[in-house]
Formats: structure tokens, C-alpha cells, sequence
């Protein structure tokens, strides 16, 4: 019992000096990874699970579209709807929309611009097809079906 | 004289360091989404002409290989009813390196293909020519849900990259992880490709029964 009270004070203290330089490198690993959302999301996104993914070479030749349920069921009702950039849109105005983005890009890239689908899980072919017409309308045939990687059970 | 000065005073005092970076750590960790730009990529068919009409398709049947999905998610896969999307990428391999009448530009492909490949055709009459020939065609409702659209599009898609990645010798994540962006990569790229394209046919979905 008495063999507690001998121990020395000093070396009681865990070294912190360290501590900073590691809080700091988390820091910067999510700084750099981080991307602040500029744009609020209105539709469900449940993105759904698939094994072969790529990635793309060049971030600046996609565009996002997303396709869910929207969130304000009130105001926007529960069909699955549309959304890119900041607004609902209909699907009449998918093709104004992708020559507006495809405008932004430079003009040797206009070819390859490339529309990010981010449907929820949730939704049926019925809208995702009605999409895909209006891009081929559009002339924007590539096309990413967002989604998560998911883990191969063989 | 700062030679009297006391060594154990002349660090800065940096507890207060951890705190201060903890707070900015928290802050990225709460703001943070990480970027997921990954997807599966699918070429869209140019739009129809309307003053034109649809291109015939003389294709045989044995050349297409048909997956439908119906509103109730069931799948039928060359005439044969199931469940589940399980095994159809071995199924398309099958298929795709079927061989039955490989010409004179295929019987090269045919011969350079590695072993493990070859021991895949079967030469069955039923199945495909040979890879230029071999289309899967997958047909949906427009009730079908989407994750199970992309659930048998992943597993066609894996059916190809199986075949690509084992050409040139790689594993099909690393074959898939390949960008092109430097000479090496992209011809690695394309030595997998060649000869065999990645002929994946969407067809326009039906409204009945949805």
C-alpha cells in the first residue's frame, strides 16, 4: 500500500507538446478535403450502392442534377422532382439548362460535358428516363449515375 | 546579458495551441462532406432524327443479350425468370467471349486473349458471333426502381471490366481506377478495350403494368 505514495510527482504529467502537431495535421487533412456546400439541396438524396465505380479526370465538365422526393412535401408535393443548381425545374427546361452550363465551359470541353445523376434510390425509371431523353434532346450524352461504393459479396 | 537568461523560460507557451486547433478541427469536421464524385459512367444514344426513321436492326437474336426488369423488380434474363442480379456479370462475360463464328478479324482477338479468357468461350450456337457482334440490351418499366436498374447495369458493367482487367493483367479495381491521364495508363487502357466493345444497349422503358 505505502508503495503508491512513493511515486514521483514529475513524471506523473503525460508529455503534451505533441498534441498540437497532431490536432493540426487532422486539421488540415479535413481543409483540404472539405468542399463547402454552396448550394442547398431540396430532394431526398439517398444515393444508391453499385461496385464499379470511376472516377472522372476533370471535376469542371460535371454538372449535378438531382433527382428525389422533394423535402418540402407541402410546398412541392411528393412526386419525384428535378433539381439543379439552386431550383426545382421541369423537365421541359433540362435542355435550356444543360446549354446554359454547357456555355460556362470552355469551348474545346463543350463536347464532353458530363451530367452527374444523383437520384435518390427511392425513385422509379419513369422520371430517370424522362431525364435522360431530355439530355439526348440536349446533346449531353454522358452521363455519371452517382453513387456509393458498396462492398462485393463473393 | 542574455546569457543569464533561465533555458527553461524561453519556450512559448503552446498549451493553448491544441485548444485552439481543436476548435478549428471541429469546425471542418461539421462542415465537411467528403467529395464523392464517383459514379457509373453510361454513354447516352444520340437523339432520333424525326425525319428519319429508326435505324433497322438486323441484329440476331443470339447476338443480344436481353435482360428486362418489371415494375415489380423482377428480372428476366434471356427468357429465364429470377430474382436477383446476382452472377449476371459472369453470365455477360460468358457471352460476350462466346466465339461461336469468329471471323477473320476475330479469330486473331480470339488468339490473343490469355487462357484463363479462352477457357470462358464455349462456342455455343445459341450465343454470341464474337464480341464485336454481342450487344446486352437491358429494358426497363417505368415503375422498375432505379437501385435496381443500376444494380444489373453494375453487374453488366462488371461482367466487361472482368474481361478488360484480365487482358491486360490487372485486377478489376485497379483496371477500373485507371484515368488515362498519362501515355502508360492509357494504353493500358486501351489494350484492354480493343476489339471488345463495351456494348451496353438501354432501351426506352414501357408504361404497361407500371
Amino acid at each position: 500500500m505505502g508503495k503508491f505514495g512513493k511515486k514521483n510527482k514529475v513524471s506523473e504529467n503525460i508529455p503534451t507538446s505533441a498534441l498540437p502537431d497532431i490536432i493540426f495535421m487532422l486539421l488540415f487533412f479535413f481543409m483540404v478535403t472539405t468542399v463547402l456546400r454552396d448550394q442547398e439541396i431540396l430532394v431526398e438524396q439517398k444515393l444508391p450502392q453499385a461496385t464499379q465505380l470511376q472516377k472522372l479526370q476533370k471535376k469542371s465538365l460535371i454538372s449535378y442534377i438531382f433527382i428525389g422526393k422533394p423535402k418540402n412535401t407541402a410546398l412541392y408535393g411528393t412526386e419525384p422532382r428535378v433539381q439543379a443548381n439552386d431550383a426545382l425545374l421541369n423537365t421541359a427546361d433540362i435542355v435550356q439548362w444543360v446549354n446554359r452550363e454547357r456555355d460556362a465551359l470552355a469551348e474545346a470541353d463543350r463536347g464532353l460535358i458530363t451530367i452527374s445523376m444523383k437520384a435518390d434510390r427511392d425513385v422509379k425509371m419513369g422520371p430517370i428516363s424522362d431525364v435522360q431523353t431530355e439530355l439526348r434532346e440536349a446533346d449531353a450524352r454522358r452521363v455519371l449515375y452517382a453513387s456509393v461504393g458498396k462492398v462485393l459479396n463473393n | 546579458m542574455a546569457r543569464k537568461k533561465n533555458r527553461m523560460s524561453q519556450e512559448v507557451n503552446a498549451g493553448s495551441m491544441a485548444d485552439i486547433a481543436f476548435l478549428l478541427l471541429i469546425f471542418f469536421l461539421v462542415t465537411t462532406t467528403i467529395a464523392s464524385d464517383k459514379g457509373i459512367l453510361n454513354i447516352l444514344p444520340p437523339k432520333l432524327d424525326p425525319n428519319q426513321p429508326p435505324p433497322e436492326i438486323d441484329k440476331n437474336e443470339r447476338n443480344i443479350f436481353t435482360i428486362l426488369i418489371n415494375a415489380n423488380d423482377d428480372l428476366l434474363v434471356e427468357g429465364d425468370y429470377r430474382e436477383s442480379a446476382d452472377g449476371l456479370d459472369q453470365e455477360v462475360k460468358e457471352f460476350v467471349l462466346n466465339f461461336a463464328i469468329p471471323d477473320e478479324e476475330t479469330l486473331p482477338l480470339y488468339n490473343s486473349l490469355p487462357a484463363s479468357l479462352k477457357a470462358v468461350a464455349r462456342r455455343d450456337p445459341e450465343s454470341s458471333d464474337n464480341p464485336k457482334e454481342a450487344v446486352v440490351s437491358i429494358k426497363t418499366n417505368r415503375g422498375t426502381s432505379y437501385d435496381k436498374y443500376l444494380e444489373v447495369f453494375d453487374m453488366v458493367k462488371k461482367g466487361y471490366f472482368d474481361i478488360y482487367a484480365e487482358r491486360v493483367g490487372l485486377d478489376t479495381d485497379e483496371y477500373r481506377a485507371l484515368t488515362g491521364k498519362d501515355d502508360a495508363e492509357k494504353a493500358l487502357q486501351d489494350r484492354g478495350k480493343e476489339g471488345i466493345p463495351m456494348a451496353i444497349s438501354i432501351a426506352e422503358p414501357d408504361k404497361i403494368g407500371s
